[in-house]
């Protein structure tokens, strides 16, 4: 076992990068995910990482280049942050549909405008639909261990989807924390090379990228989606096989306190702490407050999902990003529909809050804790709350 | 001249490969000068290639799933990103080789096919950066001049009164408004080892030049000037008579330049008139003669700074 040290997260992150071996790294600069980027040259620059990186122009060719890597059989790695990310929007589509499995870490911050380096979920919230895996840490060491995870499944045969590690701009990205990093035999025993079936190699032409007429459209996005859904099996198998190997387990669903729980907070990312040391104190208060953390977003976890959250009467989803005009935040969206068709379901309220790096404190978990209670008695105004706005 | 370039002796009509990389029974118009130029390229280049391909008509005319016309792998990811998606084909070859993943000694060229709209417009910055940063790629713009792919609209590289459906002719407009877009210079300008100008006229060195892009070690490009009988108006079998009048007329020069030197490699000493070209298309059929003019005017003051280019140097 490796030694538990305190290293920046970003840091951290880019040596996990280095101990699942990649071959090609293809990125651009943008706040809050320099630091990954900016660690990993040094590495190559300094021997330690054998790899090719490419100081492309833009996101939108990091991405593009990362594709033509991935293709030709190489482990590939990237990383970005808001603008960068939309900026390569159009190709991350094209990414999954094409079963490329290219891994990138995603140090969530908010989009313009105004323009804002700090950290909420506006980024990645707008990829919702373009088809990758999708993780959310919670800390320092959770990153990290995503991390291999997330190359391990992605290039699975029977995967074969890009997937994104998303971490908090600056609030988890830039903190210190003591983090494990496993020795590199574990990580090799936990993480096989990169074989995949088809590859771009004269020996064996094959064509990628053809025109999809009508006659086969829907058949290949039938087959795109059904190999998605299937990934949630291998993606629990390899936290299975990642705890026997590291000794820690993940699951695509956190809870805390829930035994009983009548309220319960919902949220994504790095801000799970001080919900639960709300929760915390609202028990000893004598509320029956639990939290609830989806760590998996992408393929949606939706039995663990109902699962975690049987008996609540009141769901109180904190979403880090807004979708105006909509019937909520787009995890509180996301999690009504899923709980629609199931009998006796909670009900669930809406908040918006932490954009643009606006903090989340204790108080404020409290405060939305106790609208919830509310709402069971009296329903709310609108479908959706924004947290923390001065008057 | 460049080491990697002494022993290559050219080829010949005795010497042309055999393998047509690019299969037959594509979905091209008849007379496509674009399809030919990319067929002759591919056939310069061999079969030990990685091809990538912007969106556009080559790309949708070969490859129709579950048919294709590449014998060589493939992949077109997107319009604007070419030059992008071949870098990271390039720098995945050279990581595999180096961690002995390819075999080292096997040869394979990294070409990107685009046109001259995700060239010369959407696609600039893309090449420019893979330019920049030394990947070993050859980059070969076919030029139609106008996005064909869409329905004929104008690019940067559309000439000079030209009628496109984005510059259509009017009370206000005599068309295309602008004068074509250098993009061999720009690449130029990027301190590159190898730039070239061909048309399918002359395929041979056509040929050559695409072959000469593989060798050198670095990024090289090639724009390749490719008649469209749907787009330009004019006659599927007036193609080829086409390419060899852009050349006459002095309107499409043919030239190289290695390491920063012109070299211009089919001088037209008595050039014809460029209305020649001109009246043989129907994007140009509203010119007056006063237009024409002006761009004879403007080919032979191109031409003249050409060939001062390639005399100082
Ligand atoms: C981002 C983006 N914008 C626009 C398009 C639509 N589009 C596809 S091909 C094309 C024009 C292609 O023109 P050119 O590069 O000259 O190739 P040609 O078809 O003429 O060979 C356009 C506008 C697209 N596919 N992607
Ligand atoms: S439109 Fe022009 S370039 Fe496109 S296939 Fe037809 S002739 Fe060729
Ligand atoms: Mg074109």
């Amino acid at each position: 076992m490796g030694k538990r040290i305190a290293k920046e997260v970003s840091i951290a992150v880019a040596e996990a990068v280095k101990q699942c071996r990649v071959d090609v790294i293809a990125a651009y600069p943008i706040t809050p995910q320099t630091h990954i980027v900016e660690h990993l040259s040094e590495l190559v620059a300094n021997g330690e990482l054998d790899a090719e990186y490419i100081t492309v122009e833009s996101e939108h060719s990091a991405i593009s280049a990362c594709l033509g890597s991935v293709a030709t059989g190489a482990r590939t790695f990237t990383s970005t942050s808001a603008q960068g990310l939309a900026l390569m929007h159009e190709i991350l589509f094209i990414t999954s549909a094409l079963r490329l499995p290219v891994v990138m870490v995603v140090a969530n911050r908010a989009l313009s405008a105004p323009i804002s380096i700090w950290n909420d979920h506006a980024d990645i919230m707008a990829q919702r639909d373009v088809g990758w895996i999708q993780t959310f840490a919670e800390n320092g060491q959770e990153a990290v261990d995503l991390v291999y995870h997330a190359f391990r499944v992605a290039e699975d045969r029977r995967v074969m989807f890009p997937a994104i590690v998303n971490i908090d701009g600056f609030t988890l990205s830039h903190m210190i924390e003591p983090i494990e990093l496993p020795d590199q035999e574990q990580v090799d025993q936990y993480l096989p090379p990169f074989k995949p079936r088809y590859k771009l190699d004269p020996r064996k032409p094959i064509s990628i990228g053809p025109v999809g007429i009508p006659e086969i459209y829907t058949e290949a996005k039938k087959a795109q989606d059904e190999a998605f859904k299937n990934a949630y099996r291998v993606i629990i198998k390899a936290w299975d096989e990642f705890e026997k190997i590291f000794g820690r387990r993940y699951r695509p669903v956190e809870t805390y306190r829930m035994e009983d729980a009548e309220v319960a907070l919902l949220i994504m990312g790095s801000l799970a702490e001080t919900a639960m040391t709300a929760v915390d104190r609202m028990r000893e208060a004598g509320k029956k407050v639990g939290l609830v953390r989806i760590r998996l977003w992408r393929p949606f976890p939706l039995r663990d999902f109902v699962r975690a959250v049987k008996g609540v009467k009141m769901l109180a989803v904190v979403d880090r990003a807004l979708s105006p005009g909509a019937t909520g935040g787009p995890v509180a969206v996301e999690v009504r529909s899923a709980l629609y068709q199931v009998p006796g379901r909670p009900r669930v309220v809406s908040f918006i809050a932490g954009l643009g790096g606006r903090d989340v404190t204790v108080e404020d978990f409290e405060e939305m804790a106790d609208k919830a209670y509310f709402y069971l008695k009296k329903k709310p105004k609108e479908s959706y709350e924004m947290i923390g706005v001065k008057e | 001249m460049l080491k990697e370039l002494a022993k290559f002796k050219g080829f010949s009509a005795k010497n042309l490969p055999k393998e047509e990389p690019f299969a037959p029974g594509h979905r091209a118009c008849q007379g496509c000068g674009e399809v030919l130029a990319l067929r002759l390229a591919l056939k310069a280049l061999g079969m030990n290639v990685i091809a990538v391909s912007a969106t556009g008509c080559m790309e949708i005319i070969s490859s129709p799933f579950p048919y294709t016309s590449w014998r060589v792998p493939w992949i077109h990811i997107a319009f604007e990103n070419a030059a992008a998606v071949a870098s990271g084909v390039e720098a995945a070859l050279k990581a595999l080789k180096r961690k002995g993943r390819f075999p080292k000694n096997r040869r394979v060229d990294v070409v990107a096919f685009a046109g001259d709209g995700g060239t010369a417009d959407i696609g600039l910055q893309a090449l420019s950066g893979a330019l920049e940063r030394g990947h070993d790629f050859v980059y070969i713009c076919l030029d139609n001049e106008a996005y064909m792919n869409t329905g004929v609209q104008r690019s940067g590289c559309t000439p000079y009164g030209a009628m496109t459906t984005t510059s259509p002719p009017g009370e206000k407009s005599i068309g295309q408004m602008t004068w074509k877009k250098n993009v061999p210079a720009i690449a130029a300008a990027h301190g590159i080892p190898y730039v070239a100008t061909a048309t399918p006229a002359f395929f041979l060195d056509l040929m050559n030049k695409v072959k000469k892009a593989a060798l050198v070690n670095g990024p090289a490009y090639v724009h390749i000037y490719s008649p469209c009988p749907t787009g330009w108006g004019s006659k599927g079998e007036d193609s080829i008579r086409l390419a060899r009048l852009a050349v006459e007329t002095r309107i499409f020069p043919l030239y190289e330049v290695i390491e920063g030197k012109y070299y211009i490699t089919r001088k037209v000493t008595k050039p014809k008139p460029v209305e020649e070209y001109l009246k043989l298309q129907r994007r140009f059929r509203h010119l007056t003669e006063e237009h024409i003019r002006e761009i004879q005017q403007r080919v032979d003051a191109e031409y003249e700074r050409l060939l001062r280019l390639a005399e100082c140097l």
